[in-house]
């Protein structure tokens, strides 16, 4: 299902109608500046009216991102922009919602609004930064932190296990789940555009460097060197086929996913796992959220966008209907309804 | 059916519990000969008393369910405190019940519940209708359930749905008690089981044979008419504060064309202000139960910086966990009204009891220098009232509104006339023109100190805000150490020029009473009801009621100091007085304090305020 508002109209608008004034205050090679140049690019290519843009946040590094953005922006309190978002867009069906939180703020202190926001399939654009680490208090672990991580609050490093956010919104029945590296801009600007298309909650998780606490913590992923090796791109009905001489796959063996090598063992390319991303179980798309080096490439791209009703069509429907059922069409027919008397 | 006797005994005011097990039906019973009382055209004030616990024990003291009426001929402001008459359908509903009773009180009991069992399970070792503890008391002993199986044989219905209409018996004979035609209560049997005509017979039947028997017996010696109230001239209807509340949110958004969002979570006794809420989608109103307090009030605020009337509601507990969003409100300088139904605390305390206890909370309890508007209900009724002008408030000087209200008024009803949407003020939120070239995010009204609330989806005024400080005017983020004086500044200011918007504050007395006796918030009716009663007898007494917390009314000052013996009362340690103490530290104030999740009584404030008269 496509978003009803995003029409080829041609608004004529630029990157320049969305950038802001305001001195950007990130560090000088962090991911977040990709980030931001992405969605300049993407905004305005949607056909939506540059006033009916509305980008929220929470707290963190990421969350400055609405004070860069020449839209209507809210800077919100930590963990719950997704409370925000959801007040927003059912206040007003109209606008598109952009939240923008990191892995702290999404993950940690904001976890239960992030999976009941995707849990209700309100139809934002949910935005996640993920560095693995705490940047703006200077570099304490966070809940997507690698287990064994040395940071200031895990001098001899981690012992816990983190989260992996695609499981999470999988597991919380989300519907649009998308990742993208903060240093593949096209990429990126493909699944924010997709994102802004699903109709429902969409969560683009961006593996983004931290440069100053979590410096290389994607290196593997991104790394010029790796990057073909441990990336595998999802396009809907094309084979999960990557690797530097695209003879690697993703094959379902039984009730599991496996690297293979095609041309080895008798593997030919229709062995190879071909992505669905409209299914609606949501097994495989789990078992590719969930796919993680070293034994597994990471996916890349859409993983899953699957169309159902939004919690704010829900809630507009049962508006249109009580409107036409019921007698009571004002205050004045409330005060009066049900047991009255009158003194003369 | 009307009463066949003919002594009857006239009474201005009437108090009446009608008390059983939670399966009982007593708050229908009681919501029952509400309805009666208001076609009699009295006065009246309700308060159900509901165990805590959902299913407590069966015929046991904390199951017991109680619904209290007050009625009478001149204006009712309470729900009364002590009872003139006590319906005990079992043993533990006149133990729970004792404390309420008048001297000479009558106490109808169904005298079949008396037996060893339910003696036991109410802890009497003996029967106290047989052991002479009730002697002060007109006892009342009456066989409701087998009278009741009795009137119902000829329906053949099963024993639990015979006794299920025992209720309906014992009303039948207040009913005779108060002069009152049965037939006045047949409507809500039609309406309520349509379906089930057989059910319609038999509660008719029952209600009627429970009179029948009141009147053939002579139980009583005679019987009782409250004379009709001298209402203002209207249409009027029974409403519960909570109910009371929710309306006046409505009314404020239609009169203010911005639509209504809540955001909310359930909590005791806030809850039922989201679920009336929640039914009027016919309305418009958008009523969104969350995840959790935060998240209630954080959507409220994202649905305020769109455009809507935004409101959240909760009890102690959620007011703490809503504290740090009320804080971006205040930063974000946008219209929110947050109602918190007070209980007892501190942590969950006593969620179904009263208290005042959350004003210094409300007033303080944030970080940095975060003052809102702070108004506190006086009664069920003008629960309405206050919900309206708080919303008014909080659009028209873009800030947040605390609007304090409690158990007693929430759970609590009260004759309501109904107004006209004219009669409200209007309501006119500073909306920022689309396109206005000079539009920026905190520029200020000059009067109020407020900002334009600039909607997005409008033309030309795209702006970002949030919790970091921004500079004034021009709105950007600023760290500016000035800049941050200035803005606490005017936070504050703004907060206090609201005292140019509200109405003064009234005494009701004299301006040189001996005693000027001081309150706030829900103890309203108790606080009238005592002082005019004393004034009736000559006491030199006056009360000043503030519904305005946070500013104060501006006379304030001015009525402070015309009285020599100023005393404070509240259902909490003493959180009013402190703020008295602080803002006009040059008057005495002595203080009367009742902190055990009770309402205070007429009796012991007269016997307080008589001894600061006599000191």
């Amino acid at each position: 299902m496509e978003n009803q508002n995003i029409e080829n109209q041609v608004l004529n608008l630029t990157k320049e109608d969305f950038s802001s004034n305001q001195l950007v205050k990130w560090c000088p090679g962090c991911g977040d500046h990709a980030i931001l140049r992405a969605m300049e690019n993407v905004f305005p290519n949607l056909g939506i009216k540059k006033e009916d843009f509305v980008v929220v946040s929470g707290i963190g590094c990421s969350s400055r991102f609405p004070y860069y953005m020449n839209t209507y922006g809210f800077h919100g309190i930590h963990g719950r922009a997704a409370a925000l978002a959801t007040g927003v867009k059912l206040a007003n069906p109209k606008l598109s919602v952009w939240m923008i939180s990191g892995d702290g703020d999404s993950m940690a202190i904001g976890g239960n609004h992030f999976i009941h926001v995707v849990r209700r399939n309100v139809d934002i654009n949910l935005l996640l930064f993920n560095n693995r680490i705490y940047g703006l208090t200077k570099g304490q672990f966070s809940p997507t932190t690698a287990k064994g991580t040395k940071t200031k609050t895990s001098p001899q490093g981690t012992y816990e296990r983190p989260f992996n956010p695609g499981e999470l919104v999988i597991g919380a029945q989300g519907n649009f789940f998308a990742r993208a590296v903060d240093v593949n801009p096209k990429e990126m600007t493909e699944i924010f555009i997709e994102a802004a298309k699903h109709k429902g909650t969409s969560v683009c998780e961006v593996l983004q460097n931290c440069v100053i606490f979590a410096q290389g913590v994607h290196e593997i992923i991104t790394g010029r060197d790796t990057k073909d090796d441990y990336q595998v791109k999802c396009e809907h009905g094309k084979p999960l086929i990557f690797g530097k001489e695209k003879n690697k796959g993703i094959r379902l063996n039984g009730t599991k996913l496996e690297v293979v090598k095609i041309g080895e063992n008798g593997i030919t390319e229709s062995d190879i796992l071909v992505h669905d991303k409209t299914q609606a179980d949501s097994g495989i798309h789990m078992m590719l959220a969930r796919m993680m080096p070293p034994e597994f490439p990471v996916a890349i791209g859409v993983i899953r966008s699957v169309a159902t009703e939004t919690f704010n069509d829900a809630l507009d429907n049962l508006i249109e209907s009580e409107k036409q059922n019921c007698k009571v069409k004002n205050m004045t027919d409330l005060l009066n309804s049900g047991d009255t008397w009158e003194i003369k | 059916m009307t009463s066949k006797n003919s002594k009857v005994v006239e009474l201005e005011q009437v108090a009446i519990r009608f008390a059983g097990d939670s399966g009982d039906g007593m708050q229908l019973t009681g919501s029952l000969f509400s309805d009666s009382t208001a076609f009699t055209g009295n006065d009246f004030a309700t308060f159900p008393d509901y165990p805590a616990e959902i299913r407590a024990p069966q015929g046991t003291v904390s199951g017991v369910s109680g619904f209290q009426i007050n009625f009478g001929s001149n204006l009712i402001h309470t729900s009364g405190d002590m009872v003139d008459v006590l319906v005990a359908m079992n043993p533990a509903s006149l133990k729970a019940n004792m404390r309420w009773l008048k001297e000479g009180a009558i106490i109808i009991v169904d005298i079949d519940s008396f037996n060893e069992k339910g003696l036991e399970k109410a802890g009497y070792t003996t029967d106290p209708t047989l052991d002479g503890s009730l002697s002060k008391y007109k006892l009342v002993k009456t066989p409701i359930s087998n009278l009741t199986k009795e009137a119902l044989k000829p329906f053949n219905m099963d024993v639990k749905s015979v006794l299920k209409a025992k209720n309906m018996f014992a009303l039948g004979i207040v009913m005779y008690m108060f002069n009152r035609d049965t037939s006045l209560i047949y409507d809500y049997f039609e309406k309520k089981f349509k379906s089930n005509p057989l059910i319609v017979k038999a509660n008719k039947t029952a209600l009627d044979a429970g009179h029948s028997y009141a009147d053939t017996l002579e139980i009583f010696a005679h019987t009782y008419k409250v004379e009709p109230t001298a209402l203002p001239k209207g249409k009027y209807r029974n409403i519960t504060g909570n109910i009371a509340t929710a309306w006046g949110f409505i009314a404020a958004s239609e009169r203010s064309g911005r639509p209504l969002f809540l955001g909310s979570y359930p909590i005791t006794p806030a809850t039922e202000i989201l679920a009336e809420l929640t039914k009027y989608k016919n309305l418009s109103v958008r009523a969104f139960q969350a995840e959790d307090e935060i998240a209630g009030i954080v959507s409220a605020i994202g649905a305020s910086f769109t455009g809507a009337m935004a409101i959240t509601t909760t009890s102690g507990p959620g007011l703490s966990l809503k504290s740090e969003a009320i804080g971006l409100a205040v930063m974000t300088e946008l219209p929110l009204v947050i109602v918190d139904v007070q209980r007892g605390g501190p942590s969950t305390g006593l969620p179904t009891k009263s208290e005042q206890s959350d004003l210094m909370q409300a007033l303080f309890g944030r970080n940095g220098e975060a003052p809102v508007i702070v108004l506190a209900a006086k009664s069920s009724t003008d629960c309405f009232y206050s919900a309206y002008e708080a919303s008014k408030l909080a659009m028209e000087h873009m800030t947040p509104v605390i609007l304090l209200t409690d158990g007693a008024l929430a759970n609590g009803s009260e004759v309501f006339r109904i107004p006209n949407m004219d009669e409200l003020p209007e309501i006119v939120p500073p909306l920022a023109k689309a396109n206005d070239a000079n539009y920026k995010p905190y520029r200020r009204n000059e009067e109020r100190l407020c900002r334009e609330w600039a909607i997005p989806g409008t033309e030309g005024l795209r702006h970002r805000v949030g919790g970091l400080e921004k500079e004034n005017g021009i709105g950007n983020v600023s760290h500016d150490p000035s800049n941050h004086e200035l803005m606490t500044y005017l936070r504050e200011e703004k907060v206090n020029r609201v005292a140019n918007y509200i109405p003064e504050l009234e005494v009701i007395g004299k301006e040189d009473a001996d005693v000027l006796v001081v309150s706030w918030g829900g103890t309203y009716g108790v606080m009238l009801t005592v002082v005019e009663q004393m004034q009736r007898k000559g006491k030199s007494i006056a009360l000043a009621h503030f519904r305005h917390i946070m500013p104060l009314p501006k006379n304030t000052e001015e009525i402070l100091s015309r009285y020599k013996k100023i005393i404070v009362c509240e259902i909490n340690n003493g959180q009013f007085v402190k703020y008295l103490r602080m803002n006009f530290p040059q008057y005495k104030y002595e203080q009367y304090n009742k902190i055990q999740g009770l309402p205070f009584l007429v009796a012991e404030l007269e016997n307080k305020f008589n001894d600061l008269l006599n000191q």
